[in-house]
């Protein structure tokens, strides 16, 4: 790593006699170059070190005072005194809200990435490739507003239309209140996140290589047999990675469920009523009131989202790493 | 059903190799949608729905399973899936639209009830924020404020460690950045924004100002610039640094002088793409700049204010007007995005290295 | 099973380019044809008309008559899907499906048609990879991937996907040229043994390659760079390489140009 032998062994003989005197300079270059970019490396891993590091001590401050149990306890009163908070719902809504997106986003935008990769007509598919990516860059704050003051007026018939044929099953059940519900930010976040998932997939699928599409055409497949037999297989893992990516970005959302979410400490199974919370959403909503302690034990929660989504991201990652491998071996 | 019988018929006795196949004629799908649509038009007014988008759903399900089955019954199962998959891909679509449309269509149309001159070029200074008037001046310069210093922050950082990466990187030490820029890329808003709120704000006291806002925005856009830099950067051949080690040209020229300039296009897309990532976090500015009603041209003292902000303070007001001016301003926001990322794109078009023959 | 093929007046585009043009010839069923001719005579692209493979890529439709037995199969009412399954073919790069194991490959087409019995099923995999000559050195590894094994035992592989689905014709579109020597042996021994089941047509690059294997040789030329592809002659391959009736089959064979 420290030697970097390219410019002394390759360099043509009569170059090096002829500016031996340059050398020493182009060496102190090099080593500030050198200096400079691995610092820089290196600087990416002291930021790193330093959010764990600093969100871990002021977490551990918040918790030392803590009266209630920082796992299960349903409030968040980090202003009372004596102060008693517990992620129990922020952890239930963040992980249910997560969950209602991924089901409503992946399947549709797997089946998105096969149509503009297969079944678009010509000329249609790099147009809405561009429209995805646009898509994918509009800010959650906009997801948000358009979420509150649209969205949730429009689901309210829908969730009537829900309570009366599946109310029994209780989760689905609907009180009739604005559906500032956790369901409805599952909703909005299915929105958000599918035209990140989209675009991996899009790209993963395309590169399927044409002679594996050949071969099954050639075997007489139909256009969907030849996408189940070696589409699919090929963009598996990639559609993991993709959903994964966009689970950490769910996990992680702040604004739309801040905007959308009617917040409550309270976990209860009826999903389309309102209540609930997120780790996301509480520090946002719970921040301008906060004073210095309240601060404190949002870092906390906020450690907790932190380390979610590493876990998911390395997984994410050890994904794509053993997808690498497998096309090595296969090339 | 009438398509059946329609379907180009197989002469017996002609095809010895079994290659042909009853085909449904063009029009079968535009008939059975209609037949879907006439029995849900009949079955809800049987049923006594008045709802339009149940009656819609009905016809949807028809139509697929109608679909399956008429192909299934002249073409064979594996046809009718082939249809059926073609149906449910299409259908996926088309649904998918309605949200993202509305979601574009609801910004412009309420957005631009009070986009004009005035309400770019006021302040909310004295302004009730139940009434109608102000603007977001002061939004929109403490943005541009705050993302202007992220990004001389954060290009230099991850540009060098882009190089590093690709052009030194080796060992431990490498293998580590490339896994914690990968960590950082999945990082939430928000915690970014709470690290340089326990740094900054809780721990050194510095107060509330867009610098702080910066900070946040910076850790979030250097992995981005790393990704993108790292991929281009990749794409440079081989070939061409060593054409330029064997003139003698040192390596950190080589980088500077070669490298560099053939990548510049795919970098600055990266960066741009970035910037417009960046300018849309709402999160930590929430949590580090807070926010004000008035202009404050100074990013390193005091509240500021910015676009996302705006947004989000515009919709808490919780009354018609506001709402109005936090509909134009998520227009200003998604505009400004929307051209970044088609400047970027177009760069990158138009600089992209020519893979010709 | 084998079968004749009559081409007539068959010609074949990318968009407006002309890729051949006015091909009109005849394959004669449980015989090797072989095509050879210089890079970019369409020799490719007329093979796979002949199984309306190239109609696959965006833009491309082809005119005139393909008759197997007498049935067209650019005819109305024919399904390409149903034609592919009749005339089978293996490319120039081994494919074999990367996530499929050994016998899942051989199993594909099959598979792809309906149910087929376990015990079925394990009868005609063995012997599609014995018709193929791979069925000694894969038999104790049938679950493995098929992409684990010789570039040359994966082409015989690919041929014994293709021979399982029992297809009338089979077409080779330069199965050798992503392999070795040995490997091409291999290959070249086991078309020698497959045309007593089927209608082989090979393309091919190697000339004497098309002299070992083939009985018959189609000669294709183009008069130009950007001009469309055609036949120039179609004889008995000895005739073909000893001698031709056209001038520029015997500059070609000869190695005068090409």
């Amino acid at each position: 790593m420290t030697s970097t032998p390219v410019e002394t062994t390759d360099r043509p003989p009569q170059a090096a006699g002829s500016r031996i005197s340059d050398q020493g300079t182009s060496r102190v270059g090099d080593k500030v170059f050198l200096g400079l970019s691995r610092g820089s490396g290196i600087a990416v891993l002291v930021i790193m070190g330093a959010i764990a590091a600093f969100l871990t001590i002021r977490a551990v401050i918040a918790l030392a005072d803590n009266e209630g149990n920082f796992l299960t306890t349903f409030e968040w009163n980090a202003n009372a005194i004596p102060p008693k908070f517990g992620i129990a719902v922020l952890a239930f809504g963040t992980v249910v809200s997560s969950v209602i997106a991924m089901l409503i986003a992946v399947p549709f935008a797997v089946a998105i990435a096969l149509f503009v990769t297969h079944y678009a007509p010509r000329g249609l598919g790099g147009p809405l490739t561009y429209v995805i990516d646009l898509l994918a860059a509009v800010p959650s704050i906009v997801y948000g507003l358009w979420g509150a003051l649209f969205l949730v007026p429009h689901l309210t018939d829908f969730y009537v239309w829900l309570d009366e044929y599946f109310g029994w099953t209780k989760i689905l059940s609907y009180d009739g209140t604005a559906p500032r519900s956790l369901f409805t930010v599952g909703i909005l976040l299915a929105i958000m996140i599918l035209p990140i998932i989209t675009n991996v997939s899009r790209e993963v699928f395309a590169q399927t290589p044409q002679m594996h599409k050949e071969a099954a055409l050639a075997l007489g497949a139909t256009r969907w047999e030849v996408i189940r037999t070696t589409v699919l297989p090929f963009g598996r893992s990639g559609v993991i990675s993709a959903s994964m990516l966009g689970l950490g970005r769910a996990l992680g959302e702040t604004m739309a469920v801040a905007t959308v979410l009617s917040p409550s400490a309270l976990i209860r199974p009826q999903l389309l009523e309102a209540g609930g919370g997120t780790f996301a959403q509480n520090i946002a909503s719970a921040f301008k009131e906060a004073g210095q302690y309240g601060r404190d034990a949002l870092i906390a929660s906020g450690l907790v989202l932190f380390v979610i989504t590493l876990i998911v991201n390395g997984a994410a990652r050890l994904i794509i790493a053993r997808r690498k491998e497998y096309s090595g071996a296969d090339a | 059903m009438t398509a059946v019988e329609d379907a180009v018929a197989v002469p017996a006795g002609k095809d010895p190799l079994g290659i042909q196949h009853a085909r449904l004629p063009r029009w079968t799908p535009a008939a059975v949608a209609i037949g879907a649509i006439v029995l849900a038009v009949v079955a809800g007014a049987a049923a006594d729905l008045g709802n339009k988008v149940q009656v819609g759903l009905i016809a949807g399900l028809l139509y697929v399973v109608g679909t399956f089955a008429v192909s299934a019954a002249v073409e064979g199962v594996r046809q009718a899936k082939d249809r059926l998959v073609t149906v449910l891909m299409w259908g996926a679509f088309l649904i998918a639209v309605i949200p993202l449309a509305s979601l574009i269509w609801e910004t412009v149309d309420r957005g631009k009830t009070v986009l004009d001159a005035d309400f770019l070029t006021h302040s909310m200074n004295g302004v009730l924020t139940i009434g109608p008037g102000g603007g977001l001046y002061h939004a929109l310069l403490g943005t541009i404020e705050q993302v202007a210093i992220a990004t001389v922050i954060a290009v230099p950082i991850a540009l060098l460690t882009a190089v590093y990466l690709v052009e030194y990187g080796r060992g431990r030490l490498a293998t580590a950045v490339t896994f914690f820029v990968d960590v950082m890329t999945g990082i939430p808003s928000i915690v970014a924004g709470l690290f340089v709120l326990s740094l900054w704000i809780v721990i050194l006291d510095l107060g509330y100002s867009g610098f702080a806002g910066s900070l946040a925005l910076a850790i979030l856009m250097i992995p981005v610039v790393v990704r993108s830099t790292e991929e281009m950067l990749k794409l440079v051949p081989n070939e061409l640094r060593e054409a330029s080690y064997a003139l003698g040209v040192p390596k950190w020229k080589t980088i500077v002088k070669v490298v560099l300039p053939t990548s510049v296009g795919g970098i600055t897309t990266g960066v741009m793409l970035a910037v417009a990532r960046i300018t849309g976090e709402t999160a930590p500015v929430l949590l580090l700049v807070f926010g004000s009603q008035a202009i404050n041209t100074n990013p390193f003292d005091g509240t500021q204010a910015s676009l996302p902000l705006y947004v989000y303070q515009q919709w808490a007001n919780g009354n018609q007007a506001s709402w109005d001016r936090a509909w134009a301003a998520a227009l200003v926001l998604i505009a400004f995005v929307m051209i970044l990322n088609l400047l970027a794109r177009g760069i990158a078009r138009w600089k992209a290295p020519k893979t010709g023959r | 099973m084998a079968k004749r093929i009559d081409v007539s007046g068959l010609s074949a585009y990318y968009g407006k380019f002309k890729a051949i043009e006015d091909i009109s010839m005849t394959v004669e069923p449980r015989s090797v044809t072989a095509f050879i001719g210089p890079s970019g005579c369409g020799k490719s692209t007329f093979i796979r008309t002949l199984n309306r493979m190239h109609e696959v890529t965006t833009g491309a439709r082809v005119e005139g008559k393909v008759r197997l037995d007498d049935e067209d199969l650019y005819g109305q009412g024919v399904d390409p899907v149903a034609v592919r399954r009749v005339v089978g073919m293996v490319f120039q790069r081994p494919n074999p499906f990367p996530t499929m194991s050994i016998y899942e490959n051989v199993a594909a087409g099959l598979k792809l048609n309906g149910k087929v019995r376990k015990s079925e099923l394990d009868g005609i995999v063995e012997k599609s990879l014995k018709g193929a000559n791979l069925w000694n050195e894969v038999k104790d590894r049938l679950n493995r991937p098929g992409a684990g094994l010789s570039g040359g035992q994966q082409q015989r592989l690919c041929i014994a996907r293709a021979i399982a689905v029992e297809p009338q014709v089979l077409l080779m579109d330069e199965p050798c040229s992503a392999l070795d020597p040995i490997s091409t042996l291999a290959i070249e021994d086991l078309i020698g043994e497959l045309k007593e089941r089927f209608t082989i047509v090979i393309v091919t690059h190697n000339m004497q390659q098309a002299a070992r294997v083939s009985d018959r040789t189609a000669f294709f030329n183009l008069s130009a760079v950007g001009q469309p592809g055609r036949l120039i002659e179609i004889d008995e391959t000895e005739r073909i390489f000893s001698n031709p009736s056209v001038k520029a089959t015997e500059d070609y064979v000869s190695g005068r140009f090409g």
